[in-house]
């Protein structure tokens, strides 16, 4: 599974992150946490509100920090 | 502003998203009558408390600290006790309001609406929408993207771009809640006319080039997001979330920017800014505006601090002049913009806003 969080680095992208791999830490799922602060790149997926999560080029969410609920709902 | 980003937005709500969303399955339901009668008594209380705050810190300050009525620090401590829990109470009321309404405007519902706007119209619902739509400024460029290439005009999307950090409702809570609602309705007009005016300008140099070539060859990637369907119960916890992200994050400038304004207010002598900022200074005008570019702080930090330079004579305009630069025209909101923008737009940006600020400054130093 490809996890990729998308944001500039404020300070809520990085939350975003930390709760991507702390639910993943928990649960032992097997997937691969890619940080993307790259405009172009995060333009290219269609999202222009971040923090965003895209897992396996699917968009979950925009524009907020997730919850760590939210998130074991998407890895399952 | 570091405005809010609290979207709202929950997917929470998306079967296929989430499994534990199914939000009435925990915690107690309850029904929308309870809620509602939950509600006006909230307000009841809130308006009740609110208009024994005043009484409340005179009492506290010279009766019961026994401060002297004329003493500079019993000025600034009264100042200080009424003005700080004032402000956080209009704080948490208009957030929890405001919170509530953002659940009907996501970014997205926003860019599509926008994409069908022809020019004028566009600007002038664009700088409306600002208002309302939940914007955090280290979302301004994906938001610019977005907004262009989903067909948004660029003047339009500069309208957006401008009133969304300037003209919102944290500003406007501490212009009310310090200066008086002629102020904040001054600043909400004001604001709203440089965001239309200056993107129409914007619009009208015909600056599309000036964006970075991969910009202009990208391509909208349209609806990605599924339209959430929220409850009236949904919509009410998005105020609450408001309310704890947002105060939860400025009160923190309230205070201290109270309590610098306390100080000045308690120590510093009438009519001490009448040279530097009054009226009879044309010149400082322009200084605000240009002092206020490379200053960076939300309208929670700045509106204290503001209302303490009024007291002591500074004149309205320049006043508001400043506080629009220091907003609107930051420094860091620049340099992320460049990458997505040519010099020579940034440039125009900041000139033909500038200029709009200015223009203001001078506006109200004239007639009031």
């Amino acid at each position: 599974m490809n996890i990729k969080v998308m944001g500039p680095g404020c300070p809520k992208c990085a939350e975003a992150e930390k709760i991507v791999k702390t639910v993943i830490a928990e649960t032992g799922i097997d997937a691969v946490v890619e940080k993307v602060s790259d405009f172009q790149e995060i333009a290219k997926h269609g999202v222009f509100s971040t923090p965003a999560v895209v897992i396996d080029g699917k968009i979950k969410c925009v524009g907020k920090v997730p919850s760590k609920k939210e998130v074991e709902g998407w890895l399952k | 502003m570091e405005n809010i980003q609290k979207d709202i937005g929950s997917l929470i709500e998306q079967p296929a998203c989430c499994s534990g969303g199914k939000k009435e399955s925990k915690g107690k339901p309850r029904s929308t009558s309870t809620q509602i009668i939950l509600g006006l008594l909230g307000i009841g209380v809130w308006y009740t408390v609110y208009y024994q705050l005043e009484p409340l810190s005179r009492y506290l300050t010279y009766d019961l600290i026994g401060l002297g009525k004329d003493s500079h620090l019993g000025a600034s401590i009264q100042f200080f006790l009424y003005d700080t829990p004032k402000v956080m109470m209009l704080l948490t009321l208009v957030v929890y309001g405001v919170g509530i309404i953002r659940s009907f405007f996501t970014p997205e519902r926003t860019r599509k609406f926008l994409a069908g706007k022809r020019e004028s119209t566009g600007n002038v619902m664009a700088a409306l929408l600002g208002i309302v739509t939940p914007f955090c400024s280290c979302s301004a460029v994906p938001l610019f993207l977005g907004f262009v290439t989903a067909g948004v005009p660029l003047g339009v999307t500069f309208s957006f771009l401008i009133s969304a950090p300037m003209v919102n409702e944290i500003a406007l809570v501490l212009l009310y809640g310090l200066l008086g609602w002629k102020v904040a309705a001054l600043y909400l007009v004001t604001g709203l006319l440089v965001a239309i005016v200056a993107g129409w300008v914007i619009g009208r140099l015909g600056m599309e080039r000036h964006m970075e070539d991969w910009v202009q060859e990208l391509r909208a990637n349209a609806d990605v997001m599924p339209d959430e369907n929220l409850t009236w119960s949904d919509r009410l916890k998005h105020g609450l979330d408001a309310v704890k992200d947002i105060v939860g994050k400025v009160w923190i400038y309230v205070v201290a920017g109270i309590a610098v304004g306390a100080g000045i207010h308690g120590f510093v002598p009438e009519n001490f800014m009448a040279s530097i900022m009054g009226k009879g200074a044309w010149w400082s005008v322009p200084a605000a505006v240009v002092v206020g570019i490379p200053m960076y702080s939300n309208a929670a930090g700045i509106v204290p601090v503001i209302h303490a330079l009024l007291e002591k004579g500074a004149a309205l305009g320049t006043v508001l002049a400043f506080m629009m630069s220091v907003i609107a025209l930051s420094l860091p909101e620049m340099v992320i913009l460049r990458k997505v923008l040519k010099p020579r737009l940034i440039g125009t940006f900041i000139g033909v806003v500038g200029c709009g600020i200015l223009l203001v400054g001078y506006l109200f130093n004239i007639i009031i």
